[in-house]
């Protein structure tokens, strides 16, 4: 990639105090993000949802996050005031979030929804809001797009539901999209198809793309670039289609436990965690 | 050890009327793991709630079931068929009390079926489940989702069943314990010749798992297969095929070949 990343992070540090003592959510955390696909693969626990959240300012309160550097298309995130965030969050950056059942306004139409994360971010006429809208449902391949602009989020299915959520986060002409498990609660050909939509669109619109999620072959399948988070570290990073050849014996461990759908052994090896992972500040 | 002829669910009636399970049929040997897999929808989880009785009241239920030679008579299920038949709930969060310890999930079953020796029983189960004494007196929050879920199986196992439903026993959990709680479930098997039916939405841990499995879909049996016939990739029908090939992961020439089944 030749064009300077639309994304540094620099040694990004989450830590929660809790009555027990402090909790580092993310400790060291370093990439750089372009107009890729990057997967952020891990289990729960690792930080990989906090490290997304952190990055729009998302972080629950309590919580303090440090780093070195924080920087969008050469804009501070850490230190940029309230209405600077909101002007980023959204129009550059989106997240879309696991589950369309509790992130959509349950008493507000679709239609309603998605024109209001457009006229937030591009002042406009209703009509014209309505036509992008229409033309955005046509994106991600609903095929009865008027129906839908009037339908309410419970009236339509999980599959359509996550559609919806991508066309509603697309609409302002974002630059980052950071999907948090996105397809997690659809049923597998679903999740495929709605990835395609995504996938599809960020090609079209040269956006970059964080992929966070705790499916490995997925993520393998689906990005270009894979970080594996353990512990609130990035312990292994390597190309999707080297996954196979990972070299982290955390990486190795949990492609091994998953089972096969070719069959195999009676036994699925276990993963066993050396604490030394957690110490270790150089990516192998 | 289980037959189950023209099993027929209804909920609801006129408009809200939903027809769950359409003429399912399935038949299982003692001491066979058995896989049901489908997408959410496709009725899975409603034949184990029927074979188990817990659908009273709540649909309308028709059909054959017979388990160990026992006739079942609707949705009534005998004090021993409630022994011998346990199950194992998907959610290790939702399925244990969160204000009862261990020791009180775990003998609760073993007093309502009047066995002996009740706190020898909570020990060993605990133990054949990986968990030591010390987790005897704690509450489930104080435990980790695995732990948990090990804690269902206990429970499960005390009233020494001979039959064990599984309704996703591992999807809420991370791949690393998923690994940990379907080793426990093969050894336990073993162990104890427990014939297991297995519900879950994932191909590969059912290929794993299971000798014979059905295919689900819309409440009907899409096809019913031995094993080596999925791990081979060679299902018969299209949706099976379509199915297995999204959970090989995103090719997007496969994707735009989708179909959609009705």
């Amino acid at each position: 990639m030749n064009e300077s990343p639309l994304l540094r992070v620099e040694d990004l540090q989450v830590s929660y105090n809790t009555p027990t003592g402090i909790v580092n959510a993310v400790s060291g955390v370093s990439f750089e993000l372009g107009r890729e696909k990057l997967g952020i693969v891990g289990e729960s626990g690792s930080g990989k949802s906090q490290t997304g959240r952190a990055i729009l300012g998302l972080t629950a309160t309590g919580g303090l996050v440090r780093a070195q550097r924080l920087e969008f298309d050469g804009k501070d995130l850490l230190n940029a005031d309230a209405r600077t965030m909101r002007r980023i969050r959204g129009n550059r950056i989106s997240m879309i979030m696991q589950d369309p059942k509790y992130s959509l306004n349950p008493v507000m139409s679709i239609g309603a929804q998605i024109e209001e994360a457009f006229l937030v971010h591009h002042p406009s006429s209703k009509d014209e809001a309505r036509e992008r809208t229409l033309d955005m449902l046509r994106a991600v391949k609903i095929r009865a797009p008027e129906r839908v602009y009037k339908a309410y989020p419970h009236e339509v299915s999980g599959g359509m539901g996550q559609r919806v959520m991508i066309a509603m986060m697309m609409i302002p002409e974002p630059d980052i999209i950071i999907a948090d498990e996105p397809t997690s609660a659809l049923d597998v050909t679903v999740q495929l198809q709605v990835l395609a939509v995504l996938d599809d669109m960020l090609s079209e619109r040269g956006m970059g793309l964080i992929f966070i999620s705790h499916d490995l072959n997925l993520v393998a399948s689906f990005c270009d670039r894979i970080l594996v988070m353990y512990g609130g570290k990035v312990v292994e990073e390597c190309a999707a289609a080297d996954l196979e050849q990972a070299k982290h014996p955390y990486t190795r461990g949990l492609l091994n436990c998953l089972p096969s759908l070719d069959g195999g052994s009676d036994e699925l090896p276990v993963l066993r965690r050396d604490p030394s992972w957690l110490n270790a500040t150089e990516v192998p | 050890m289980i037959d189950i002829r023209n099993l027929d669910v209804i909920f609801g009636h006129g408009s809200k009327l939903h027809h769950a399970v359409r003429d399912f049929s399935m038949k299982i040997e003692a001491g066979q793991s058995y896989g049901l897999v489908g997408e959410s929808g496709s009725g899975k989880t409603t034949v184990l709630r029927a074979l188990a009785g817990l659908l009273d009241r709540v649909a309308r239920v028709s059909g054959d079931m017979s388990v160990a030679q026992e006739q079942l008579q609707g949705q009534q299920r005998s004090r021993e068929f409630r022994r011998r038949v346990q199950m194992v709930f998907q959610d290790p969060f939702g399925s244990l009390h969160p204000r009862h310890t261990v020791d009180t999930i775990l003998s609760e079953p073993a007093r309502v079926h009047r066995l002996d020796r009740i706190e020898d029983r909570v020990v060993q189960a605990l133990e054949e489940v990986g968990l030591d004494a010390s987790f005897r007196f704690r509450y489930p929050h104080q435990i980790s989702g695995g732990q948990r879920q090990r804690v269902s199986v206990a429970r499960a196992l005390i009233t020494e069943p001979e039959i064990v439903l599984l309704d996703e026993p591992t999807s809420a959990l991370d791949v690393s314990v998923q690994a940990e709680v379907l080793n426990l479930l093969m050894r336990l098997k073993r162990d104890h010749g427990l014939t297991y039916v297995l519900v879950s939405h994932n191909l590969a841990v059912i290929a794993h798992m299971c000798e014979a499995l059905s295919v689900m879909q819309n409440g009907g049996v899409v096809e019913t297969m031995g094993v080596q016939q999925l791990r081979d990739h060679t299902p018969a029908m299209p949706y099976t095929q379509q199915l297995m090939t999204a959970s090989l992961g995103s090719d997007r020439a496969a994707i735009d070949a989708f179909e959609e089944f009705a």
